[in-house]
């Protein structure tokens, strides 16, 4: 049962091969057993589940069933979900149960989807390892033989990630502000795709940069991924940042194939310092495109070097901002001061993590006065340059590929003595997000130790389509059947 | 009219700018679906959105964009088709979000211009500097519990104009004809219902003071002054203080201040003692605003005739005197009522009678134009009763009174209290030829020079006739008799 | 530029985090260290380029009409304190 597709379950569930009451209680037992060893859920809801599961089956014995009817997903904590806590894995959000449902949950429910918990991640989304969240670090499920160290499962959708690889998901929601979908989905050999930006509504999501973040899925297969965002997405009036277009059908764009279409190579993408295995493996994802019919081109694009640099000035200091509400006024954790400023400073001294709080000072200091133009105007006009340099190679490509990690999963504990080390995953993912367009991951191959690699195929804004079809073909080529290591034993 | 103060070092004017707070007249908020009325139980006209719950996401109200651009075009200002939402971020328990959703950069309204008439019958323009939109701040409440401040988020997010002027206005009256000029604009817009004490409408009251010809000198700004009296007397204080504190070798340091209005005093606020820094930037949950010009000029062929126009008007076609009119438009509803008196009637009187009888009227009742206890029509009535010699002037007044006093018609009361006036000569003539019988000597008097006593004659006829004589034919019948 | 501790100090109080004169070298230290990595986008030649804040895209207005609101308990419910229908907070003197 756990080695089925979603896409394979929901037409089990429909031929009523077994109930969807009987599908959430297996997963929820595999839970049960693999959560305490990789804590990939913060807040596990079984009875919701099986309350979902049951009306799915009542669905599906109608003959109403949804494109998700009784599959069991894992939902990142960071979108809200309506009288089931969700902390985004803060401690100042410890106690917070929203009264509303995040219009992508509500989305995934109307199309009948059952709600396994609330996924850990890194705290407040800021991190690529996991290892931030206040409900401890999540374990990805791939480790090496004879090394019993965990490794990282990516970040910040890193519970996700562990979850939907592990097998105690089917599916998961992630959101990605900077390759917090994409890296987490080339750490645990899963596919992640942050679509468009404006594809997906932002509407009960907790904020963590407003003009960078996205949600997404996260699942086993490019067509699991493709039907999860045909559900997730669409055009919502509460968000003034959704994008009024109509959602196309993913799921058949997968199978389309990539004959004719050109794919680029951009060349600033390539450095010195990256590792021999993953340049092979960008070569290979190239050779299997050639082989399947799509033309490569050599494109440039300039600017995306400085991406990583801009993004930790913009996201800062837009989290900046969006982290003042976290107050504790009107709801969150409180902790008392001699006075109000007092109980402020004591309140989200006590409530943030070391990297919220390092970036939430950053923010601060490229927001204040005198710094403002140097920093953050400077930052949105590289910003503008790194847009233009993708608007240009689009002109002459249909999408592009690329790694998605310049490394695989490293060790729990690696890379935390310093924060910029750390920030150096995401150099390849976050020009997406600096630009808004989509942005794919799945799992390529191994490197030479047996950890999962990804690449990256990034598309023009809102064609998600053309993604979805290089993405298919590059399954079909590289064929990844490895399984993590706790999955082969649980 | 100028006004100066006179200090130990020379004379001082006072240099005054103005920011006013408009809370804009629409359903529901800036950002949000809660309503905006006043008054409500605490908490109970907030949204999500209002709260600042996590991912909650402003969506800003068509109709707060309109009454904003109206209000532009109402000062004659500027209206930029391209703006945008900027944050201010600053912590404080009314402010959910921890930042204020305002236009900083690049104003909805860009310069524009307000034109006073002062009582002397002069004119003055003063500059307005940019109209922008924001958000309001909930309530604190800090005398409700000996230790803790308590907060009503029902005004959080509701939309502001904040109208900022030049530093043009050189005198307390200035000030006050500033704001009730600009109260008189937005009421007739319908953008802003200008109630000061309901806080509608709030003035932050920017003074410094100089000696004439130099440049400006630090200013003070004194917060959120709640009536035209209050601005006026913050002013006078404020720059007396100001002189006080130059004159005495001193520096006046820019700061923000409270009006004191039972001590007559200003004060530094200790709230705002923390350095600003509010580290504005666009608000990256809200894309720029752009205006299509085919809804502003939709906006500006439906707006309503502007005081300005209509007082330009009133003297135009009424010929009503420059006092007059500015007067009359100084409130849309009075202006209303003039011109229902007016219209088909002598408008000369009738604004007489508006700015003379009904003004005393109201002032006396403790009534407003709103809801006047003597309706347009049943003055017009009344002066188409005098017009058709019903009644006389004298009468007039009585009935006016009457018609104040019992709600009923003119007419009705003209019939039930015998109001009409006397035209028969035969009656007038009885009652002269009773009166001068009984004061012969007076008559004598009168023969013998004493002119004055014709009016002496006159009152006593009407008196005898309870005033309602036609005061025309008794003088001629007088005339006669005393031939 | 560099952050000295008198400047993480000032933006700890900007930012309402108490921060422990104990932790002020680490925080400088690691501040200044992604700020100098930051520095690289000096280089940039950014003239004439006009600043790209979000999607481009025009904002969507909403029509005016009461469609929220109405819901004290809800908004009421997380409150760490609350008196009757008010949030409370420590005493703010004006
Ligand atoms: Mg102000
Ligand atoms: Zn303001």
């Amino acid at each position: 049962m756990f080695e089925l597709s979603l896409a394979e379950a929901r037409d089990a569930l429909r031929a009523r091969k077994f109930s969807a009451a009987e599908l959430t209680e297996a997963y929820l037992s595999r839970l049960e057993a693999l959560n305490p060893k990789l804590n990939a859920y913060i807040t596990p809801t079984p009875e919701l589940a099986l309350k979902q599961a049951a009306a799915a089956d009542a669905a599906l014995a109608r003959g109403e069933g949804g494109p998700l009817t009784g599959i069991p997903l894992a939902i990142k904590d960071l979108f809200c979900t309506a009288g089931v806590r969700t902390t985004a894995a803060s401690n100042i959000l410890r106690p917070f149960v929203p009264p509303y449902e995040s219009t992508v949950t509500a989305h995934l429910l109307r199309d009948g989807a059952v709600f396994l918990g609330k996924a850990n991640l890194d705290e407040f989304a800021m991190g690529s390892s996991n290892m931030t969240s206040a409900f401890g670090a999540v374990a990805n499920p791939w480790t090496l033989p004879g090394d019993a160290r965990p490794r990282v499962p990516g970040g910040s959708s890193g519970g996700s990630a562990a979850a939907v690889a592990a097998r105690i998901a089917l599916g998961a929601t992630a959101t990605d502000t900077g390759g917090s979908i994409r890296q987490p989905a080339s750490f645990c050999g899963i596919v992640g795709i942050k679509p468009t930006y404006g594809r997906c509504s932002r509407w009960g999501i907790v904020a963590f940069a407003s003009s960078l973040d996205q949600a997404g899925p996260l699942a086993r297969t490019v067509e699991d991924a493709a039907i999860l965002l045909g559900s997730m997405a669409g055009f919502d009036p509460k968000d003034s940042t959704s994008a009024d277009i109509a959602v196309p059908d993913f799921a058949a764009a997968c199978a389309r194939g990539v004959k004719g279409l050109r794919i680029g190579v951009p060349r600033e993408y390539r450095s010195d310092d990256m590792p021999p295995e993953i340049e092979a493996l960008w070569q290979q994802g190239l050779a299997w495109l050639k082989d399947a019919g799509a033309e490569i081109v050599d494109v440039s694009l300039p600017h995306t070097k400085y991406g990583l640099a801009t993004y930790y000035i913009v996201a800062p200091a837009e989290a900046s901002s969006n982290l003042a509400r976290y107050d504790g006024v009107r709801f969150g954790a409180r902790v008392e001061g001699a006075d109000l400023i007092e109980m402020y400073e004591n309140t989200r001294a006590a409530g943030f993590g070391a990297e919220v709080k390092r970036r939430v000072l950053i923010g601060t200091y490229v927001l204040s006065a005198g710094y403002y133009d140097a920093y953050y105007l400077r930052a949105q006009k590289v910003r503008a340059l790194i847009r233009r340099d993708f608007t240009e190679a689009f002109g002459k490509v249909d999408a592009l590929l690329t790694p998605t990690t310049p490394s695989a999963a490293f060790v729990q504990g690696e890379r935390m003595d310093d924060p910029v080390k750390m920030y150096l995953n995401d150099v390849f993912t976050v020009p997406a997000n600096m630009s808004g367009i989509p942005g794919l991951s799945l799992p390529a191959g191994l490197d030479s130790s047996g950890l999962p690699l990804g690449l990256q195929v990034l598309g023009k804004p809102f064609d998600e389509e053309t993604v979805f079809a290089v993405a298919g073909a590059l399954e079909k080529a590289a064929h990844f059947t490895a399984r993590p290591a706790l999955q082969a034993e649980g | 009219m100028s006004y100066t103060i006179e200090g130990r070092t020379g004379v001082w004017e006072v240099v005054i700018g103005l920011e006013v707070h408009c809370q804009v007249i629409s359903k529901a908020k800036l950002f949000s679906g809660a309503a905006t009325t006043f008054g409500a139980e605490p908490n109970t006209q907030v949204s999500f959105v209002d709260a600042a719950f996590p991912g909650m996401l402003p969506v800003p109200n068509r109709e707060c964009i309109a009454q904003a651009v109206r209000t532009g075009l109402g000062l004659r200002a500027q209206i930029n088709l391209v703006s945008r939402f900027d944050r201010k971020n600053y912590f404080y328990p009314d402010l959910p979000f921890g930042y204020q959703i305002t236009q900083f950069e690049k104003p909805l309204v860009g310069k524009g211009t307000i034109t006073l008439e002062l009582e002397d019958g002069t004119t003055r323009e003063i500059g307005v500097t940019r109209l922008h939109l924001e958000q309001d701040a909930g309530k604190s409440l800090h005398d409700q519990n000996p230790t803790k401040t308590y907060v009503d988020l029902n005004r959080a997010g509701v939309g502001l104009m904040e109208i900022v002027s030049e530093p043009d206005m050189r005198s307390p009256e200035e000030a006050g004809a500033y704001l009730r000029k600009l109260r008189s604009i937005v009421r007739t817009l319908g953008t802003c219902d200008g109630n000061m004490e309901e806080g509608s409408m709030r003035a932050d009251v920017n003074v410094s003071v100089r000696h004439p010809g130099e440049d400006y000198r630090t200013r003070c700004e004194i917060k959120n002054v709640n009536s035209i009296r209050f601005v006026m007397q913050a002013v006078e204080v404020e720059a007396a203080r100001q002189v006080q504190v130059w004159e005495d070798g001193e520096e006046v340091v820019q700061e923000t201040r409270l009006f004191d209005s039972a001590h007559g005093e200003t004060r530094p606020m200790r709230s705002k003692e923390d350095a600003h820094d509010y580290r504005y930037f666009p608000d990256p949950d809200l894309l720029p605003l752009e205006l299509d010009p085919a809804w502003v000029a939709g906006l500006k062929a439906a707006l309503p005739e502007l005081p300005d126009d209509r007082r330009a008007r009133f003297m135009e076609d009424y010929g009503l005197s420059p006092y007059d009119a500015s007067v009359l438009v100084a409130e849309r509803a009075s202006a209303d009522y003039f011109e229902a008196v007016a219209k088909g009637r002598d408008a000369k009187q009738a604004a007489n009678w508006v700015t003379g009888e009904l003004f005393a009227l109201l002032n006396r009742a403790g009534r407003t134009i709103e809801d006047p206890p003597v309706p347009a029509a049943a003055l017009g009535r009344i002066l188409d009763l005098i017009a058709d010699g019903t009644i006389n002037g004298k009468i007039a007044k009585t009935l006016f009174e009457a018609v104040a006093e019992t709600g009923e018609s003119p007419d009705a009361l003209v019939e039930k209290r015998g109001l009409r006036q006397v035209t028969d000569t035969g009656a007038i003539d009885a009652v002269i030829a009773r009166i001068l019988g009984a004061n012969a000597d007076k008559v004598a008097q009168y023969k013998s020079g004493k002119d004055k006593l014709f009016g002496f004659f006159v009152g006593q006829v009407m008196r005898e006739m309870k005033g309602k004589a036609n005061p025309a034919l008794v003088n001629e019948a007088l005339k006669r008799a005393l031939g | 530029m560099s952050l000295d501790p008198a400047t993480v100090r000032r933006i700890a109080r900007l930012a309402r985090i108490r921060v422990e004169e104990g932790e002020l070298p680490r925080l400088q230290n690691e501040l200044n260290g992604i700020l100098g990595w930051i520095e690289q986008l000096q280089e940039v030649n950014v003239e004439g380029i006009a600043p790209l804040t979000g999607a481009e895209m025009a904002l969507r207005l909403r029509e005016d009409a009461v469609t929220d609101g109405g819901i004290p308990e809800k908004v009421l419910a997380n409150a760490p304190d609350r008196e009757g229908d008010f949030y409370a907070v420590p005493k703010v003197v004006e």
